[in-house]
């Protein structure tokens, strides 16, 4: 991966082609020579092109983001731990395996972690045995409905 | 909603393609055809299936993956919304839609400490852009008088990364944003921009 601070120095075309592609990628031959009838250019370059983004860290593929697979239970816990606790805790918290996402967050609530198991039982016995080790209440979220359609990420260049 | 895909008894021709393009198309006049020689099937059924893949919900996009980090977006905000159980589902889908929006779920709340039913992901160049895409979000769907917070993520403890393969959850696909603590002093007054 490319060093930060170096500036990445976008044109119009890379900026369309960053922009206009996330989803919808042409399902077709030759791709490429497709988005360069769109954009105006050969397909060589807009291959370069992507080589050259890729290169330097903007793009990390051109490919699927999937959806995942719900095998199991899972939920989004959070705990208000006390600034002096948090790291001791955070550690206890990123010992069990069921754990996979575990964030320090701007407030009260300052923990927060994805906790995914085969079943709802084994989720409330790991919310409760970090309860019991550390005293503090988990707070247990469950997804009930997903609203986000994902057309990934318009970029603002201004 | 992905309940049939998860229903479904994955095909293993669909696995084998997924594996196959996960880390991206080759970088090649004809990536289809190169992807259907490793498989031994038609460029033709590369495409298909990648389309249906597509169709189905499997595949949530196809396209240029961009990494917003590089690209100058360096924060992002988690932020949540008490609404009345009867506007969760439509303002939820609204606030999806916005541009800057990566994620919108209905969560079961937990009141009196919590009573936040919907949570999003605002993301921006800086914390000053997010609370400014948070402020019109506010005036865009009239949340003015909406309960709400905003929690900036500060330390990344753990994260798994994202595989097929793998149990998952959603929010696993936002980056961790390492900040620096003295950054999230400055930035501690997480209710400033909200009703309450």
């Amino acid at each position: 991966m490319r060093k930060p601070g170096k500036a990445l120095l976008l044109d119009d075309i890379d900026r369309r082609l960053l922009d206009d592609f996330q989803s919808g990628f042409p399902l077709a031959p030759r791709p490429f020579a497709e988005i360069a009838g769109r954009l105006g250019v050969g397909e060589s370059e807009v291959i370069a092109r992507i080589e050259r983004l890729t290169a330097a860290g903007a793009v990390s593929r051109v490919g699927p983001v999937l959806r995942p697979r719900h095998v199991g239970a899972s939920t989004l816990a959070a705990m208000a731990v006390p600034e002096d606790r948090i790291e001791e805790i955070a550690e206890l918290v990123n010992g069990y395996r069921e754990v996979n996402h575990n964030y320090e967050r701007t407030h009260r609530f300052n923990l927060w972690f994805v906790l995914t198991a085969a079943d709802e039982e084994r989720l409330t016995e790991v919310m409760e045995e970090i309860e019991d080790r550390t005293g503090i209440e988990v707070l247990d979220l469950p997804m009930l409905e997903e609203y986000h359609i994902d057309l990934g990420f318009p970029l603002q260049w201004t | 909603m992905s309940a049939s895909v998860s229903a479904a008894v994955p095909d293993p021709i669909d696995g084998a393609l997924i594996r196959a393009v996960q880390q991206g198309l080759p970088l090649v006049p004809r990536p289809y055809a190169v992807i259907a020689g490793g498989l031994g099937i038609s460029e033709t059924e590369v495409m298909a299936r990648l389309a249906r893949l597509i169709a189905r919900g499997a595949i949530k996009r196809f396209g240029v993956v961009v990494r917003h980090r590089e690209l100058g977006y360096r924060a992002s905000a988690m932020v949540v919304w008490a609404l009345p159980e009867n506007r969760v589902a439509e303002i939820g889908r609204r606030i999806a839609r916005l541009p800057f929006v990566t994620l919108s779920y209905r969560r079961l709340p937990r009141p009196p400490v919590w009573p936040y039913n919907l949570f999003t992901m605002i993301h921006g160049r800086d914390r000053t852009s997010v609370l400014d895409q948070l402020e019109q979000i506010k005036e865009r769907l009239d949340l003015a008088d909406t309960g709400c917070a905003v929690l900036f993520s500060a330390r990344c403890f753990k994260q798994r990364g994202a595989r097929y393969d793998a149990t998952w959850h959603p929010e696993a696909t936002n980056p961790c944003h390492p900040i620096e603590l003295s950054d999230l002093k400055s930035a501690s007054g997480n209710n400033l921009a909200c009703a309450f």
